[in-house]
């Protein structure tokens, strides 16, 4: 009798049996490597409002500006302007909060897919060297997402509570901009939590941006080389200019005038009474 | 020249099978020659450990001219040793000097159980390159080389790729224990090429799939590549990521035709 070797399945195709599929979303979602993309996406998400955001705040650079004969801070209009976004069209503060809502569905992703990646990883390697390792590439940035997106992430709860809803102690007031970045950086150790957090997002930021190309799959021999670059101008640009406004608040160069006229008042001078909000 | 080194100590992980503790244990070095390969400083090690009745250290090696892939051992805390673009047996001794502390570990990953002191299971390697990694071609005479031309920057890129041997560096030298690089070469190798078109998209869904049921995800470190003893780029990782996203696109597509 011939012998028969008992073994498994023949697998002789590259073919996966076809199970019964989630949305292509889902899906993807569901496999490290879609993990990596919503990562890079909502990063890319992050990163665009990250210096929307640097840019809107330099604004506290140009100072009162005329308006309708009126000294009013620049930066107080740009403030109103975004509340208008889209106002004809759309009701007031309508866009804001999409845009809102937008960035906090891609922050609530990105921890979503980072919980899920850093478990994956944790089971990857259960017992971990039990010697010394010798790192040859990974940097103090690639090695350390964890803890800078924590601190960014906490940064970002108090800094909301700060200049959005005014309850970390400063004198606030709604919708003058100047005056409460003057009124909370002016207090010392809140101007040095603005800037290590601001160093930590630089640091997040060099890792990350470098990382998306890779997760979302741009490698090209025609832009490798700038992918590097990208990161480190990216994380430059934000630091520097996020940096600025706390440092020239302390040196006095961000000083609130009080001559200079509320943007509500601005408003309200041009308008029917009860005509804003 | 041969110079002889003198009072080498070895830290080397001793573990008695899988399931056992493990402990690391020294072994002095009185004296070797510079010419030694690492390797061959283990067998010498190894002989004297015999003729004392005691238990050889079991490390995997089998060509010893770094093609084949079997040797491993984390030295230092660097996947294959300090040296750069080399296998564990082709690094000699005169990477090292006189009095050196050097430390032997093996690969340490969930999906590589060590099996017995320095030498692990690879095996899920082999399920990754059985879910995709090789063309669905008939057997016969070998087709005329010439017969499909292929432009060489692809050729080039394919060679790049089909460089890798296996031997696991990549996942020892992750910071998240990732099979990317590995899973992306034997991918990338046949994706660029004519020949692995057909089952191109099938190859990577299914060959993603099968890696991350044993191994982590990548982060973009960058280890792997600067441990492959084949120095393969982890632009082979971002071929992956491309073309696993195009995969699950297409392959619904034509499952749906069904």
């Amino acid at each position: 009798m011939a012998q028969t070797l008992s073994r498994g399945p023949v697998t002789g195709t590259a073919v996966k049996a076809p199970g019964k599929k989630k949305p292509f979303v889902l899906d993807l979602y569901g496999t490290a490597v879609g993990k990596k993309y919503v990562m890079a996406i909502t990063g890319l998400v992050g990163l665009g409002f990250v210096i929307t955001h640097m840019i809107g705040n330099l604004k506290v650079f140009l100072g009162p500006i005329n308006e309708d004969g009126q000294r009013v801070y620049d930066i107080d209009i740009y403030g109103e302007f975004l509340r208008d976004l889209a106002v004809p069209l759309l009701p007031r503060t309508y866009v804001l909060w999409g845009l809102r809502f937008v960035l906090i569905g891609a922050v609530l992703l990105h921890i979503h897919a980072a919980y899920g990646l850093t478990q994956i990883n944790r089971k990857a390697r259960s017992v971990k060297y039990q010697s010394a390792r010798d790192y040859q590439i990974a940097n103090f940035a690639s090695r350390s997402m964890r803890y800078t997106g924590v601190i960014v992430l906490l940064f970002i709860i108090w800094h909301i509570a700060d200049l959005t809803w005014g309850s970390t102690g400063a004198d606030w007031s709604r919708g003058d901009v100047y005056f409460n970045i003057d009124q909370s950086l002016s207090r010392i150790p809140v101007a040095l939590l603005y800037i290590v957090a601001n160093i930590a997002l630089g640091i997040h930021l060099f890792h990350g941006v470098w990382s998306l190309f890779q997760s979302l799959g741009w490698n090209n021999p025609r832009f490798n080389a700038w992918r590097r670059n990208a990161a480190i101008g990216a994380a430059a640009l934000i630091v520097v200019g996020n940096v600025s406004i706390p440092v020239a608040t302390l040196a006095g160069i961000i000083e609130f005038d009080d001559t200079v006229v509320s943007v509500h008042d601005l408003h309200g001078s041009g308008e029917e009474e009860g005509a804003d909000e | 020249m041969s110079h002889t080194l003198t009072n080498i100590s070895l830290k080397i992980w001793r573990q008695d099978g899988p399931d056992g503790q493990g402990r690391f244990e020294t072994h002095q070095i009185p004296e070797i020659s510079d010419e030694a390969s690492f390797l061959e400083m283990l067998d010498i090690l190894n002989e004297r450990l015999i003729e004392e009745n005691k238990e050889a250290i079991v490390f995997d090696h089998d060509c010893r001219e770094g093609i084949c892939g079997t040797c491993s051992l984390m030295i230092d805390g660097q996947a294959h040793g300090p040296q750069k673009g080399t296998a564990t047996c082709q690094l000699h001794m005169r990477t090292f000097s006189s009095g050196d502390e050097i430390v032997i570990e093996p690969w340490r990953a969930t999906a590589f159980p060590i099996i017995k002191d320095l030498m692990v299971d690879r095996s899920p390697f082999d399920r990754i390159v059985e879910a995709g990694g090789f063309i669905t071609a008939p057997t016969g005479g070998a087709p005329d080389a010439n017969l499909i031309p292929i432009p060489k920057p692809v050729s080039d890129s394919a060679m790049d790729n089909a460089a890798c041997i296996g031997c696991g560096a990549c996942v020892a030298a992750c910071p998240n224990g990732a099979a990317s690089l590995f899973t992306s070469a034997k991918l990338t190798h046949l994706n660029v090429l004519p020949q692995g078109q057909s089952e191109r998209f099938k190859r990577a869904e299914s060959m993603v799939e099968t890696m991350e049921e044993y191994f982590g995800s990548c982060t973009n470190h960058g280890e792997c590549s600067s441990a492959c003893p084949k120095e393969i780029s982890i632009d082979a990782i971002a071929v992956m990521n491309t073309d696993y996203r195009k995969s699950k696109l297409k392959n619904r597509k034509s499952l749906s035709r069904k």
